[in-house]
């Protein structure tokens, strides 16, 4: 009776420990992405046709500080500017990144989060370029 | 059995409604808000120099002096980010929430409202220094955020600091540390 009792113990605990196993760890969440790569690069990207990268960044600061960002951290080098907002009780952060394309061209790519989720609606993304584009008097233009 | 199922129903369907409203973002979080031009008034100052070196130096000493210790810089674009962590007691508040607590106990209910009190709060300023279209003239712009935390360490509010008063006292300061008269947009 005793020893009955026993290994149904030690299966329960058998069974508890396959499942905990069978667990995805957290730390993939962190790298699970459910859209497409490529089309959230094209609702996240602009090309402009500028060339001077400095100037630009220093738009899309004042643009993003239009927004009411606070401008945390940006780079020349890498081309990245990184800002917070904060809407209701929520934080959004935001990355804004601009490269060269070819030689006339630069790509300016906006990447949001709200709080823990990342932002894909094209809208909204739409809204931040329109901004963009009347501080610079440019066209933004769509890439494939 | 059919009243039954009905309820089932009403309740997936409640719940339903319930997560789909805790995954929304909300839209039109990235278009300029009705009140940007007041607000890049009261933020941004512009100066009778080019010397935007000294300017930037100047801005870190003002920050330093304002009690912020700096946590990110960029020379190049004129970017400043600093912070600092202040007390968020408000003896009011604590006063009003100590004497809910005293009435409910005395009631005979149990409430913990000091525990919502304000504690702590952390002020994120941000700086950018840029040259004015012209060339003439170097243009200043500030922003603050800050974080408040209640007794519980737990995060109460987060807001855009829009206080005229904390705007002022930055460039009455920034105008002692570069001699110059601040000049309004």
């Amino acid at each position: 009776m005793k020893n009955s009792k026993m290994i149904n113990l030690l299966l329960l605990f058998l069974c508890i420990s396959m499942m905990t196993a069978g667990c995805v760890s957290t730390t993939n969440k962190a790298f699970l992405c459910k859209e497409s790569q490529v089309e959230l690069r094209s609702i996240q990207t602009r090309a402009f046709d500028l060339t001077d990268k400095k100037k630009m960044l220093q738009i899309v600061i004042s643009t993003m500080q239009d927004l009411d960002f606070v401008i945390d951290k940006a780079d020349l080098l890498l081309g990245s500017v990184t800002g917070t907002k904060f809407v209701r009780n929520a934080s959004i952060t935001m990355t804004v990144t601009v490269r060269s394309r070819g030689e006339k061209q630069l790509l300016v790519r906006a990447n949001a989060r709200y709080g823990v989720t990342s932002v894909t609606d094209p809208e909204t993304y739409q809204d931040f370029f329109t901004s963009l584009e009347k501080s610079l008097f440019l066209t933004a233009h769509q890439v494939d | 059995m059919k009243r039954s199922n009905l309820v089932k129903y009403v309740f997936v369907g409640t719940v339903c409604v319930f997560l789909a409203g805790c995954m929304t973002v909300p839209k039109g979080f990235l278009r300029p808000p009705s009140d940007y031009l007041e607000t890049r008034q009261l933020q941004m100052r512009q100066y009778d120099t080019r010397d935007q070196e000294a300017i930037i130096s100047s801005v870190a000493g003002v920050l330093q002096d304002l009690g912020f210790t700096l946590d990110s810089s960029e020379t190049k674009l004129g970017l400043v980010a600093a912070s600092k962590n202040a007390d968020a007691t408000d003896a009011r508040q604590i006063t009003l929430a100590l004497a809910a607590d005293v009435l409910s106990a005395l009631s005979g209910t149990h409430s913990n409202n000091m525990a919502g009190c304000d504690k702590e709060q952390k002020v994120k300023a941000s700086v950018i220094i840029n040259t004015s279209l012209d060339g003439s003239k170097t243009v200043i712009r500030v922003t603050f955020q800050r974080i408040i935390w209640n007794m519980q360490n737990q995060i109460s509010r987060i807001e855009t600091i829009k206080d005229p008063e904390i705007y002022q006292k930055f460039y009455i300061s920034l105008s002692k540390a570069i001699f110059l008269e601040a000049q309004e947009i």
